[in-house]
């Protein structure tokens, strides 16, 4: 039957933790115990976070079914090319992290930190990407054709769309939805379509930006030369989570962008 | 960790030379029995805001004229009460207070597994509540507690924002409490304690952390979602603007029908402890308690539909969750008949926590079988938002989890705190919180199958005698409630030190002082034998050995 113990007498007694590593918490018995809850609790918390998508993703599938010709007809005023890039860049992010964590695990510190780093500028600019395609949906609806010409004020948007949810949205009628008027206003349900599109990028762009935070704190870490070939787990889970926020937008790029 | 006790001394002892290292040694701390202190007070201090919300609605509806609250003041105070006690003490007062403190105990280990979220997750709590309570303060929330759309967001003019982000912010220390049970009970039991030698508790405690972790995410993104519509005006629940306020209530119940179910299926755990130990028996097909708050957490989430039988869903979606609904019974009605079961031929003592545990199970199969009635949508039709409805979610939540609350806490209270509460004083109390509850919510069972609705704060003069039995019993049953805070209070200077084992239970955490030490085991215990592992002719002795007026 049983195996083992260990007293905490004698675990206290010496206090240089010359059995163990110094990441070792006073409440675990042993270091493979400690790995073992990192990587179930990292486990479970994504969990969780697949049930907070969830919620957005049962909504979608409800308008959707709703307003099937109102979602083809929506997604096409996304900017395809720049959702196809972005998919590109998290999924490249994703193999350095899980090189990262493979560098980790053999004690390569330079290697880790070069992967970090790459990881690192792949978020930042999928956020840059991001945030250009959410800035030319406003720049739309104050009445400019791009970004860059409503800061300089230059060229001018010819017909009226403002995809932006909210009192001033603005269907463009050219794709036949409501040819009674100009444009379809925000009591159609095109703007469900962009509220969730909003909502749901929205969401995933603060989990980017708090994997941002992850890895950095990660790189700062590795740098210090705090992880070893046998206590790298955080590297490990903090490379979970940068996974599992790639997942999220591999599904939702090809149901916002891709629905025609 | 450079400042931790000395880890023989029990974890309430205290060296710090000023108060204000007193201060940080407490709301630091991340031991898990310190925790679980502080959840203790804040939990209870909710619980007696919730009861005074409650007392303003009993009493205006002592006549039937709206004459002390208006009918606006009338929808803030229901939503009060429903609001702090579903979310600010139902939900999280059995796996917040006594999980936290036993868990660990409970498995052989020192601490759960991450002790900082732990030490999160009330700050968290603490923070969802302010905002809950400043919500109050600036005016109050008049949608009740469901926040049902259109009334949370087009008609409401409350503070439904700050509300629903206390609401959203608790929902956080649920799933950080929810993940550490799951972690701990997976990773860190004793040597020997294997799954099916764990306390029941331990199981229905790791049932409760997987509805916590799978369905609480869900009402945070509705939350977020109905926050968002009503700060831009933009209509995902909004039917003007192509959205669908029935969508709002799938995605509420999803998460609030599995809530019910965290409140009770705790509980659940504390009664099998409380009946084993006071039958002095080992429990009656421990596997089938196990398996069986497994099945209702399944179940659990197969059944939200039952809440939105009138709510325009199809009569074929109605006909599957009411069926599924019949389902939860199964394993409710397993429980009930293995305790039953174990108190045949035991040797029963009425100490006060068996008082409360034979009160849960009489008013749980009361609760529990007015749940079928509800469950058949013929009858629910009947009765929707009617007081039967009140009635029964009170009989299965006071009932029920309070009752388990409130025993669970009389009989691990000499292991918290190392001393006996007075005995005669507590059963006093048990019997006037019985008595009170039966007498306040039996008659609103008639009343709402006579018709009254709930939420009304007028009502035709045949319902007064009705009202006023309910109120009267909501004052015994207040007093009830009172009286024990007076006596577990005195009980800290005055009590007599209990001493490991006083009720010479089995489980690890009767092996360890009274109040334990800070780190639990100085030697982690080997387990060798299942849990309740009472001697078979325990029973049989103490009957040989019974005088008049022994307690045990």
């Amino acid at each position: 039957m049983a195996t083992t113990t260990q007293t905490t007498s004698a675990h206290h007694g010496d206090h240089g933790h010359a059995a163990h590593g110094p990441e070792l918490q006073h409440h675990f018995e042993t270091p493979a115990q400690q790995k073992e809850a990192a990587t179930l609790g990292m486990w479970a918390f994504l969990v969780t976070e697949v049930m907070l998508f969830g919620g957005i993703f049962l909504a979608y599938a409800v308008y959707r079914w709703a307003f099937p010709d109102v979602w083809a007809e929506a997604a096409h005023h996304l900017n395809t090319p720049l959702g196809t890039v972005n998919t590109v860049v998290l999924l490249v992010s994703s193999l350095t992290v899980a090189l990262a964590v493979n560098a980790a695990e053999h004690g390569r510190r330079t290697r880790l930190l070069q992967l970090l780093g790459v990881t690192l500028v792949l978020g930042v600019a999928f956020l840059g990407i991001k945030a250009f395609e959410y800035s030319e949906k406003f720049a739309h609806c104050a009445g400019y054709k791009t970004p860059i010409a409503w800061a300089t004020g230059g060229e001018l948007l010819g017909e009226q769309e403002c995809l932006v949810p909210g009192r001033a949205f603005a269907f463009p009628a050219e794709h036949g939805a409501a040819t009674e008027e100009h444009a379809s206003t925000n009591k159609t349900p095109h703007q469900l379509f962009y509220l969730l599109y909003f909502i749901a990028t929205g969401l995933h762009a603060v989990h980017m930006l708090i994997g941002l935070t992850i890895v950095s704190i990660l790189t700062f870490l590795a740098w210090r030369g705090f992880f070893t070939p046998t206590y790298f787990t955080p590297v490990e889970i903090g490379g979970l989570y940068w996974h599992l926020i790639d997942v999220v937008w591999v599904f939702l790029f090809p149901l916002f962008y891709l629905v025609h | 960790m450079a400042t931790t006790a000395l880890p023989g001394r029990g974890y309430l002892e205290d060296d710090t030379p000023t108060v204000w290292s007193w201060v940080k040694a407490w709301l630091l701390t991340v031991d898990h029995k310190r925790i679980a202190i502080l959840y203790l007070l804040s939990i209870n201090f909710f619980f007696l805001l919730g009861g005074l919300a409650a007392t303003v609605v009993r009493i205006e509806l002592v006549t039937p004229q709206g004459d002390l609250l208006s009918s606006d003041l009338y929808n803030r105070a229901f939503t009060l009460h429903g609001i702090i006690m579903v979310f600010f003490f139902l939900i999280p007062v059995i796996p917040a207070v006594l999980g936290n403190f036993l868990v660990p105990l409970m498995i052989g280990a020192r601490d759960l597994a991450f002790p900082r979220l732990n030490l999160l997750s009330w700050y968290l709590y603490m923070a969802g509540g302010i905002f809950a309570l400043s919500a109050a303060v600036f005016g109050g929330v008049d949608t009740g507690w469901t926040f049902y759309t259109p009334f949370s967001s087009t008609y409401a003019n409350s503070n439904v924002i700050l509300t629903i982000a206390g609401a959203f912010i608790m929902g956080f220390s649920s799933i950080a409490t929810g993940l550490n049970f799951i972690v701990t009970i997976h990773t860190m039991r004793a040597p020997g304690m294997t799954w099916f030698r764990l306390p029941l508790f331990i199981w229905a405690s790791y049932a409760t952390s997987l509805i916590i972790v799978l369905a609480t995410p869900v009402v945070g993104i509705t939350l977020l979602l109905l926050a968002i519509e009503r700060l831009w005006g933009v209509g995902i629940f909004d039917p003007a603007l192509g959205g669908d306020p029935v969508l709002f209530q799938h995605l509420f119940w999803f998460y609030s029908h599995p809530a019910v179910y965290i409140m009770i299926l705790p509980g659940f755990g504390v009664i099998s402890e409380l009946i084993a130990t006071f039958s002095r028996r080992r429990i009656f097909g421990y596997e089938f308690i196990a398996f069986s708050s497994m099945a209702i957490a399944l179940l659990g989430f197969l059944v939200w539909g039952h809440h939105m039988f009138v709510s325009s869903q199809s009569v074929y979606a109605g006909l599957v969750f009411s069926f599924i609904t019949m389902l939860v019974a199964i394993p409710s009605a397993i429980k009930v008949f293995n305790w039953t079961a174990t108190l045949y031929k035991g040797s029963i003592s009425y100490r006060t926590p068996m008082l409360y545990a034979l009160g849960f199970i009489g008013l749980f199969v009361i609760g529990g079988l007015t749940g079928i009635f509800l469950g058949v949508v013929a009858i629910d039709i009947h009765v929707t938002d009617t007081y039967f409805v009140v009635a029964h979610f009170h009989y299965v939540m006071v009932g029920g989890t309070i009752m388990a609350y409130l025993g669970g806490l009389h009989f691990w209270w000499p292991k918290m705190t190392g001393r006996m509460y007075n005995e005669v004083w507590g059963g006093i109390s048990a019997l006037v919180i019985f008595v009170g509850f039966n007498m306040t919510f039996f008659p609103q069972f008639v009343l709402g199958y006579l018709g009254m609705p709930r939420r009304y704060h007028v009502y035709p003069q045949e319902f007064q005698v009705l009202h006023v039995l309910s109120s009267s019993g909501a004052t015994v049953l207040a007093i009830g409630f009172i009286v024990p805070i007076i006596y577990l209070m005195f009980s800290l200077w005055k009590g007599k030190p209990a001493g490991n084992n006083p009720w010479e239970a089995t489980g690890l955490e009767w092996q360890v002082s009274s109040p334990p030490p800070t780190h639990n085991f100085t030697r982690i215990p080997v387990v060798t034998s299942e849990a309740y592992a009472f001697p078979p002719e325990a029973a049989e002795r103490d009957a040989a050995s019974w005088r008049p007026g022994s307690p045990l």
